[in-house]
């Protein structure tokens, strides 16, 4: 019988074993995989037994997303609480129970809840885990000037747009302001007061970050990449002359200028440094012809358009800007595929988002150097000590030095002179360039002002987009682009 | 010594687990760890005095896991806790008075096998007497007397096994030739209590019952033909079972297919859900606990099993899923270490058994550790998706009353074998 009683031992130690295989199994190999499901509710309920790390501004004064705690069943768990409610909203986002997250907090999750896989991050959670003690997030410090951040976004009010501000020389993003804003606080339970937000557009889609992830038509805000186009391919200087008979013939077609009340409807003979200066539609179109549409938007692939623009939100948060054709980002294999003339004044079927904008002036600004945006400054352990800093990255060099201070001063005759005299800021040089786009509605258009200040050593870029507008870009965006740059350049 | 061990584990363990839920240490904590521990100077005293002989680790074994089993059953619910306290000591007492009547020779027991083999089927049989029985969980397995409730099905378990012994130990050699009509009662009564558990939807036990006497045959006939046989029905058994068994065709979906990425067919509301949010919730739910543990698991009374609202996220966990709330609370390494227990209390039992000096203990031996082993492998592989999932307990852990009633008399009978066994030895 012992023999018998051996094998059945054996069977039993067998079974037992692949228990223990089992659980390894469970517990280690497939335990990611289970926590990434939507249906876990432990995850649900595990992810706010984390102290989450807090989103502060670059000083710890500004907070955008903390915690309080509550205990339930014994249990501490941390819920989040956003003390600055609609400020930055769609770029900080939401973590709610559902975990749906958004805007930062679904893009640095990993940093947030302590499980990025830095080395010191693992080394404290493993640590703090261990021990038995609550595991905290690292924090992230933003690169946001909360003041200006502010002003911006009562500047825009109930409007609906965006500002959007950098630093050319580093790519620093200062302003990120999307309207309508909402309160981050009602994520949670109050989903549907978010839904009835109403603004100057339907529907308003306060969700949205219409800074990075909204597309708009730039109208003539885009003459400034045909503008680089034009003389850094060599083929034009700002003194090269035309004639503007108040339109321009594409196709057989009369293009007609723009009514900008501030300009003549006829301009007869010009420099295209005045063209720019007053947006004259015509000498853009002739340029288009001759440059072909190809070759502008090369010129505007340097800039980063027919790529997802850099930041540290989720991509889906952020948009491609360039041509799109039934709702999907379109490049020509041909000339012929691409009207160019009303390409190079904005037209066409061109979408573009505000950060693209803002990263055409800040390259023109850092002679011609294109800085990769980023908003994450540093991000620290609870105890001050740092997991990464952000370095400033070249992203391209869009156009030569010569190419960059021609537009600038071209630019800035813009602002002194011609169509955004509104930006004009007393005792600082500033550059920038108006846009109107017509929406197809007569009378409403989506208007645009990029900028950067000081001219001469600019420390700001700046767009800014207003939809629905009656006006134009002079006379809505640029005062909302002044009065940002202001409260920027008053920054030590 | 092994004894103290024990007190201060769960001493520990209690106390770990009031710091982690409350902040602070309470007097009561250490109480019951006290009373835990003078509850086991008992059975231990009784043991040294009845059967002196016996293995010297089986008592500390069950100890352990009882003490693992009450401080996660207090982690999730302390009154939970104090109704197994009573139990525990009801166990302690029914083990004491089980060493204290059979100290002399268990072996009269055999004499009884009959009695045993109808009281098995009988008691199996009574959850699904008019009045008496209760439905609980979809399956009929409770007697209600007043307001006692109990599982008679692990009594049964034991009393089957006591049978099986003794049948099988008389009848080993003829039934060794294959001579068809000795295997006439032994398939009545096993037959019969195959019926019930069917009958009553009890697969887990059905499943055990079964591999219990395949063991139980092999070891007393050494015909491996048999368990082939055996195992040949259990297949054909489970493809019948599979088409006209409704439950079983359930369980077996649940068990291949937990998770679907479109709506199926949900019983319980009659809606079309997502299977892991209907039918196999309770599996995924577990699953998703016992992921959440990795390596070092959160630590006693610090993992998650309620949501922020403070409801519970897993039914039945204290009973057939107590696995996955030690799983999640003491990481890989805390559950395989209860394992790895269980593989010793397991390795002890067999070591009995070879050492026993006759045929009826050797028997006896074999099948109590056996269904102790298949035992621990259905739920806890059931829990891991190794096999469809069935109800049954984990012996000693789970929360209920039967079932640690029923253990206590088991290790009171592998400590009767291993004390004649051991007295055996050292007069030779």
């Amino acid at each position: 019988m012992n023999r018998g009683i051996t094998r059945v031992a054996t069977l039993a130690l067998v079974l037992l074993v692949a228990l223990i295989v089992g659980t390894t199994y469970w517990q280690v190999w497939a335990s990611s995989g289970l926590a990434a499901k939507q249906d876990n509710a432990i995850q649900a309920v595990a992810q706010f037994t984390i102290k989450r790390g807090k989103i502060l501004g670059s000083h710890a004064k500004t907070i955008y997303a903390t915690n309080v705690r509550r205990r339930v069943e014994g249990q501490t768990l941390y819920f989040r609480k956003y003390p600055n409610r609609g400020l930055l909203a769609q770029t900080v986002g939401y973590s709610t129970q559902l975990r749906n997250r958004t805007g930062l907090e679904q893009s640095l999750n990993d940093y947030l809840t302590g499980t990025n896989s830095n080395l010191n991050t693992v080394i404290r959670s493993t640590l703090d885990r261990l021990q038995g003690i609550t595991i905290k997030g690292n924090n992230v410090f933003l690169t946001i000037d909360p003041v200006a951040q502010r002003i911006a976004q009562g500047a825009l009010g109930t409007q609906c747009g965006a500002v959007f501000a950098m630093e050319p020389s580093t790519g620093r993003v200062l302003v990120l302001a999307s309207s309508p804003t909402y309160d981050l606080n009602l994520a949670e339970n109050h989903f549907d007061a978010i839904r009835r937000i109403k603004a100057n557009c339907r529907p308003a889609s306060p969700l949205v970050n219409r800074g990075t992830g909204a597309l708009f038509p730039p109208g003539s805000s885009f003459k400034v990449v045909t503008a680089a186009a034009a003389l850094d391919s060599g083929l034009y200087t700002p003194q090269s002359q035309f004639y503007d008979p108040g339109y321009c013939i594409e196709y057989g077609q009369k293009v007609r200028n723009a009514g900008d009340p501030e300009s003549p409807e006829q301009f007869g003979t010009l420099s295209l440094f005045t063209a720019l200066e007053h947006s004259v539609n015509s000498v853009f179109c002739k340029i288009g012809i001759r440059l072909g549409a190809k070759r502008i938007l090369d010129y505007s692939k340097r800039f980063g358009f027919y790529s997802l623009p850099p930041l540290e939100t989720p991509e889906s948060e952020r948009a491609i800007s360039g041509l799109y054709k039934n709702g999907r980002l379109f490049y020509p294999s041909s000339n012929s595929q691409v009207d160019p003339g009303r390409l190079a004044f904005g037209q066409e079927r061109m979408i573009v988002t505000p950060e693209q904008m803002a990263m055409v002036a800040a390259g023109v600004a850092n002679k011609g150097v294109v800085m990769r945006p980023y908003v994450v400054d540093r991000i620290e352990q609870p105890n001050g000590s740092l997991v990464t800093r952000t370095i400033p990255k070249t992203l391209s060099r869009a156009i030569k030095p010569s190419t960059a201070a021609a537009l600038n001063s071209m630019m800035q005759a813009v602002v002194t002179g011609g169509t955004g005299t509104e930006a004009q800021i007393p005792g600082v040089a500033v550059a920038g360039k108006t846009g109107t786009a017509e929406t197809g509605n007569s009378g409403i258009n989506t208007t645009w002002f990029i900028s950067f200040a000081p001219a001469d050593h600019p420390r700001v870029a700046i767009a800014v987009v207003l939809q629905n507008q009656t006006g134009f870009g002079g006379s809505t965006a640029a005062p909302i682009a002044k009065t940002v740059m202001e409260a920027l350049l008053k920054r030590p | 010594m092994t004894l103290i061990g024990v007190g201060a584990l769960t001493a520990v363990g209690f106390a770990s687990v009031y710091i982690a839920r409350q902040s602070v240490i309470s007097t009561a904590s250490l109480a019951y760890a006290g009373i835990f521990l003078g509850l086991y100077l008992l059975a231990h005293l009784v043991a040294r005095a009845t059967v002196p002989h016996a293995d010297p680790y089986l008592l500390p074994i069950a100890g352990l896991l009882t003490a693992v089993g009450i401080t996660e059953i207090y982690r999730l619910d302390p009154t939970d806790a104090f109704r197994q306290g009573m139990w525990v000591v009801i166990g302690v007492a029914v083990f004491a008075l089980s060493l204290f009547f059979l100290r002399r020779d268990y072996r009269r027991l055999e004499s009884y096998r009959y009695l045993f083999g109808v009281g098995a089927v009988v008691l199996l049989a009574l959850p699904a007497l008019p009045g008496i029985g209760a439905t609980i969980n979809g399956a009929r397995l409770w007697v209600k007397l007043g307001p006692l409730q109990f599982q008679p099905g692990e009594i049964a378990k034991i009393c089957l096994i006591i049978f099986l012994a003794g049948y099988l130990r008389e009848k080993r050699e003829v039934l060794a030739q294959g001579r068809l009509k000795d295997f006439g009662p032994l398939l009545v009564i096993w037959g019969g209590a195959m019926l019930v558990l069917v009958e009553t939807k009890d697969l887990g036990s059905a499943l055990l019952f079964f591999g219990i006497f395949l063991v139980m045959l092999y070891v007393a006939t050494s015909r491996l033909l048999f368990v082939g046989i055996g195992a040949a029905l259990f297949l054909a058994g489970a493809v019948v079972a599979y088409e006209t068994v409704s439950r079983v065709r359930e369980r077996v979906t649940i068990w291949l297919h937990p998770w679907t990425e479109h709506a199926v067919y949900c019983a319980a509301n009659g809606k079309m859900e997502l299977r892991q949010n209907c039918a196999s919730f309770q599996l995924t739910k577990s699953l998703y606990s016992i992921a959440n543990g990795g390596y070092t698991g959160t630590g006693p009374g610090k993992g998650t099993f309620t949501t922020t609202g403070g409801d519970a996220l897993i039914p039945f966990l204290n009973t057939d899923f107590i696995y996955s709330a030690l799983s999640q609370e003491l990481g890989l390494i805390g559950a395989a270490a209860v394992v790895l227990v269980f593989m010793l209390f397991v390795m002890r039992g067999f070591r009995i058994a070879l050492l026993a000096s006759d045929g009826f203990s050797k028997l006896l031996a074999v099948g109590l550790t056996f269904g102790f082993a298949l035992q621990t492998f259905i739920i806890v592989g059931g829990i891991l998706r190794i096999i469809p999932l069935t109800g049954i307990t984990l012996p000693f852990v789970s929360y209920g009353g039967s079932s640690i009633v029923a253990n206590f008399l088991l290790l009171a009978l592998l400590m009767l074998v291993s004390n004649r066994a051991n007295a055996l030895r050292g007069i030779e």
